[in-house]
């Protein structure tokens, strides 16, 4: 009795154990043979707007190159999900996708990781090549040179604001914060005089993944005298006045209750119902979020709102005083690269061809309302009419900074969201939240890779 | 021998099936938490070995200890009291009761049971939720709203893991309390034992050894549940519910950090194994 209860309860600990640790991805898709490509991209939500410009593009490329095929590979998954699910097909040939929609933070990780191949043999041959802007080439370069992906788009970050729910508050409807101190100020105004709306959104939960880091903090952190890298020194920066700070905006926000309640702040679909729910109907007050938000309200989009443009502000992100140059937006956006484990990467690169052909470049920055990265785009008359209804994110271009996108900064991200998590719950101070951030950094670059700057 | 080798023949597929997939994919594990495998970066391409980097980590980690402390939390408060105790308490409450009484409680208990962990967690989650049922009933009758899920999350996780979790232990002590004769509680009865004498001196003596398996089965259970929590609280808010199967899954899978992960698997096991020795010790019988 005793060794069979032992050994049972051993076993049933190491079925556990084993289930927890064999990575399975499953859904790999057999048979194909060499001229089925398949596509993996995210979606969640209602969100369909990439499914949309795939399937058209798709049409057309099976079209033009018969007996070819395009699967369509939706990854439904929030955003850190997307990217672990992403990871666990790209490690195995026999699940790997062809093409895969990687963002720019990741992809220097997933170079490193050997997930991708390098495009430079056949960007050399491809003359759309020089439309792109050099920023843009330059996002997608791995630390040894070589170019890994085609962006699509890129994006700016500021301020969305319900002009309805301003006329409420009885706040301006041409706004424009001067500080942090003016954004915390309106968002008061709108919680006495508007208490069913939310006055402010500030991603801070590990759900909302790299949008709490970029939009929720980083936008903060690089409005004040500090940033996460040191360029000059190449470290990276801990112990700092301006994270501590940007921590302390984020207890402000969710301290005085004016930011969404704890259970849709830790919810990971925060991002699709300040879109599709609060916006439209008036129930919130400010967002700091991306460029890309209009995307859900095209008529092809999750909540068609042909009124968007009318209803809501757009404002730049204040630096925290004031300081100059007044203003703060953060860029980022993704590309389209190819498996290394891909056996037909000639044919997934025809297809990345097919996306870039300069008429479905414009429909997708349009339809996905992005900043455009090629200077035919940018020139193309349905793109700066859709792009004159953004006039404060496109004008952020002049100060838009990048993330430090090397092979640690997802791993530091994560630690953002973290600590940005757990100074929101109220379950650490800044003070706490900032020191277990600095020694998780140096456990991850090491010691010697860190500065107090 | 000859033959002894030839009947044991037909168990060779079983067992070489038994190796590669039970007890490979634990090798791996124990290899992997030696390494700095991950999901992506440089761990992936080329993962290295790391001697005992990710267990020093795990040790003076904030996080780790933290997922500790809750998860022995969890387990005892759910487990080996929650539980336990209210299994015991229906078991000899429906021992009494009257038929209908005791087919009725019984359904309701092993109905709970019967839900798949993911169902019962939801049903939880909408529970108490903000806009829940209990906030509804609490409103109804002039309460204050209730936010278990955010203010004492790891309390409201093991609230489910017992409401879950009791008909297993019911139907353990059930079975256990109908091998008791009845002739010596009546000559307890007899000799003027009160129902709290008999309870303690007769009724739960003999069936110590089921106690003892019933807390060991149980224990091991909870150590490893995830879904439960996983549907309510996702391990928070923050890492307020974060047990260690909890922490093992975010640091594997959403941070990526696949060896870190496997190494605090390695130590789920290890707290496992010290809690069956120790109920193994006071199983053993103090007298043959």
């Amino acid at each position: 009795m005793r060794g069979r209860t032992f050994g049972a309860g051993l076993i049933a600990v190491g079925l556990g154990l084993a289930a927890c640790s064999s990575g399975s991805s499953g859904g790999s898709a057999s048979g194909g043979g060499t001229t089925t490509i398949k596509v993996a991209y995210q979606q969640f939500g209602e969100g369909k707007v990439m499914a949309n410009f795939l399937t058209s593009v798709k049409t057309q490329f099976e079209a033009a190159n018969p007996g070819k095929k395009i699967e369509l590979l939706p990854i439904v998954a929030s955003e850190n999900d997307y990217y672990t699910k992403l990871a666990l097909m790209l490690r195995s040939p026999r699940t790997t996708p062809d093409l895969v929609y990687e963002d720019t933070f990741l992809i220097n990780s997933d170079i490193q990781a050997g997930y991708l191949k390098p495009l430079d043999d056949y960007l050399a041959s491809w003359a759309d090549w020089s439309q792109f802007a050099a920023t843009a080439k330059g996002a997608a370069k791995g630390t040894d040179g070589k170019t890994y992906g085609v962006p699509d788009g890129t994006d700016t970050r500021g301020l969305w604001y319900n002009k309805a729910v301003f006329a409420k508050a009885g706040l301006p409807a041409e706004w424009q914060p001067k500080t942090w101190d003016d954004v915390l100020t309106a968002a008061r105004a709108i919680k006495t005089k508007v208490p069913d709306a939310v006055p402010l959104n500030d991603y801070a939960s590990k759900a909302a993944g790299e949008g709490t880091s970029m939009q929720g903090f980083e936008m903060l952190l690089y409005g004040t005298a500090n940033q996460l890298y040191d360029a000059s020194s190449q470290k990276w920066v801990v112990g700092s006045k301006g994270f501590l700070d940007s921590l302390n905006f984020i207890k402000t926000v969710y301290g005085e209750k004016l930011g969404p309640s704890p259970q849709d702040a830790t919810d990971a679909a925060l991002g699709n119902k300040v879109t599709q729910e609060w916006f439209p109907a008036n129930k919130i007050g400010i967002a700091l979020d991306g460029s890309w938000l209009p995307n859900t309200w095209q008529p092809t989009g999750a909540k068609p709102w042909p009124q968007w443009a009318t209803a809501l502000g757009q404002a730049a992100m204040p630096t925290q005083t004031g300081q100059a140059p007044g203003k703060v937006s953060l860029s980022g956006g993704w590309t389209w690269a190819i498996a290394s484990k891909s056996p037909n990467a000639d044919l997934a690169w025809k297809f990345i061809q097919a996306l870039q052909t300069p008429a479905n470049a414009a429909k997708y920055a349009v339809e996905g309302t992005q900043i455009a990265v090629r200077s035919d785009v940018a020139g193309d008359a349905t793109y700066t009419t859709a792009n004159a209804k953004t006039p404060v994110f496109t004008d952020v271009v002049s100060v838009t900074k990048y993330r430090p996108a090397y092979p640690e900064y997802p791993k530091i991200s994560n630690q953002i969201q973290v600590a940005a998590e757990s100074v929101m719950t109220g379950q650490e101070t800044p003070e706490q939240a900032q020191k277990a951030y600095d020694d998780a950094v140096k456990g991850i670059v090491g010691n010697d890779k860190t500065t107090t700057q | 021998m000859k033959q002894a080798a030839g009947r044991g023949a037909p168990l060779v597929p079983a067992t070489v099936l038994l190796l590669v997939f039970l007890f490979g994919p634990i090798l791996w594990s124990i290899y992997a938490a030696f390494t700095n495998t991950s999901l992506s970066g440089a761990g992936a391409a080329h993962s290295q070995f790391v001697g005992f980097a990710n267990f020093t980590k795990a040790f003076t980690s904030n996080g780790f200890l933290n997922s500790v402390l809750l998860t022995l939390f969890f387990t005892l408060v759910s487990a080996v009291i929650g539980q336990n105790a209210l299994g015991l308490s229906l078991a000899l409450w429906m021992r009494r009761a009257v038929a209908p009484v005791r087919a009725f409680g019984g359904a309701v208990v092993i109905g709970a049971w019967v839900l798949p962990e993911v169902v019962a967690g939801y049903l939880w989650y909408a529970f108490l939720a903000k806009d829940g049922s209990l906030n509804a009933v609490l409103e109804r009758v002039g309460l204050h709203p209730q936010d278990w899920l955010f203010s004492l999350p790891i309390l409201a996780v093991s609230i489910a893991n017992i409401w879950r979790g009791t008909a297993f232990s019911m139907l353990v002590y059930t079975a256990a309390l109908s091998d008791i004769p009845q002739e010596i509680e009546e000559a307890a009865e007899v000799d003027g034992a009160t129902g709290r004498q008999r309870l303690f001196h007769i009724t739960l003596p003999m069936i110590r050894s089921s106690i003892m398996t019933n807390l060991m089965l149980i224990t091991l259970q909870t150590l490893s549940v995830f879904g439960l929590i996983f549907t309510m609280t996702r391990g928070g808010p923050g890492t307020k519910s974060q047990t260690l199967p909890l922490y093992m899954y975010e640091q594997a899978f959403s941070f990526g950090d696949l060896g870190y992960g496997t190494a605090i698997a390695i130590m789920l096991l290890v707290v496992g194994s010290v809690f069956s020795l120790l109920y193994l010790r006071m199983l053993a019988p103090e007298t043959t």
